[in-house]
């Protein structure tokens, strides 16, 4: 069963619907064709990095000449790291829904205690944000010690630069989240305010599938 | 007389929001919980994929992981952003650009020859 939400006042416009959300599509269909950009570049020099380390095990005795892999060869992508840190995205979204839904139906039955509570929501969801942010700087780290950096190889610049701008865009929605979270404790977000957690959330879900599509895309795909 | 402005201010009571498109239907907390189940169960079968040597080396892996993926993606966008449930327009100014980039990324991808030889 459905639950009916309640709208928010706003003056009447031509299309009928309001700007704020108009915009915040907008703004994430030309986000699409950003990533789409940065995907297509790692995509389109994944394979053609001359020198190690190497995103998935390169290991072809025909070529090598050798029968065990040298240690630039191996693998340098920690797939149960971000497996973890996908987890941790993933959730993040659960959180941010109910969040909504607390502040949409924030003293209607049913969400009453924990369920109805944004703060917790929003803070939690911010946490889980920067969880990600955490396993990300962990994972940068590890790859500059293992000699991997913007400048080693084609690998290395095409892999920073799209994880980078995705790491940026979730700094960015935990401040969001955070501001939102600063606001409820100061008045209460109400469900008049809802609209503002919606366009929180929108951003902060497509910041989400971004990171599905990479993790496959850039991870799971050898 | 008001001119047309003063018709369409801000707190005019008057106005039908009702009327305007937005009011919709969102899923309760149990089907959001549902989603997440679902959206955890595919992570795991991507994840359980990639350690299953003889699956990597078929033809059916970047499909099926392709399709995996699609799939979390369609359902985030469906039910979380409420995409499913909002008006078409919201639906066409994601689509639209997601479509284009789309084409984009495949083209560029022929473009330099990622799929010669396959």
């Amino acid at each position: 069963m459905a639950t009916a939400v309640a709208t928010h006042a706003h003056p009447p416009t031509s299309t009928g619907l309001d700007h704020r959300k108009i915009a915040i599509w907008a703004f994430i269909g030309s986000e699409c064709m950003l990533f789409a950009s940065l995907i297509s570049t790692y995509l389109i020099y994944k394979g053609r990095s001359v020198v190690g380390p190497f995103p998935h095990e390169v290991c072809d005795p025909a070529v090598l000449g050798a029968v065990k892999c040298p240690t630039k060869m191996n693998a340098i992508l920690n797939i149960p790291v971000t497996s973890m840190s996908t987890f941790v995205l993933l959730m993040s979204s659960l959180f941010m829904v109910l969040a909504l839904a607390a502040v949409e139906n924030k003293g209607k039955p049913g969400y009453e205690g924990l369920l109805g509570s944004s703060k917790f929501w929003l803070m939690a969801t911010a946490i889980a944000g920067a969880t990600f942010l955490g396993f990300q700087a962990y994972e940068f780290t590890s790859f500059v010690h293992e000699g991997l950096t913007i400048r080693t190889n084609l690998f290395g610049s095409t892999f920073f630069t799209l994880t980078g701008f995705h790491g940026a865009h979730v700094t960015a929605g935990v401040l969001w989240l955070l501001t939102l979270f600063a606001i409820d404790v100061k008045r209460g977000l109400q469900p008049k305010d809802a609209l503002l957690v919606d366009i929180s959330a929108l951003y902060w879900h497509f910041v989400d599938v971004v990171w599905i599509a990479i993790f496959t895309l850039i991870y799971l795909i050898r | 007389m008001p001119d047309h402005h003063d018709t369409f201010t801000h707190t005019n009571p008057e106005i039908d929001v009702h009327s305007m498109g937005e009011v919709h239907e969102h899923p309760t907390w149990k089907q959001y919980k549902w989603v997440a189940i679902i959206l955890t169960v595919i992570t795991v079968l991507e994840v359980w994929a990639y350690y299953i040597p003889s699956f990597v080396a078929s033809a059916a892996f970047v499909p099926i992981l392709l399709i995996m993926s699609a799939l979390k993606f369609a359902i985030v966008v469906a039910f979380y952003m409420h995409l499913k449930y909002d008006h078409k327009l919201f639906r066409a100014l994601f689509t639209g650009p997601l479509i284009i980039a789309m084409a984009t990324l495949i083209s560029l991808l022929f473009l330099f020859g990622k799929f010669a030889g396959r």
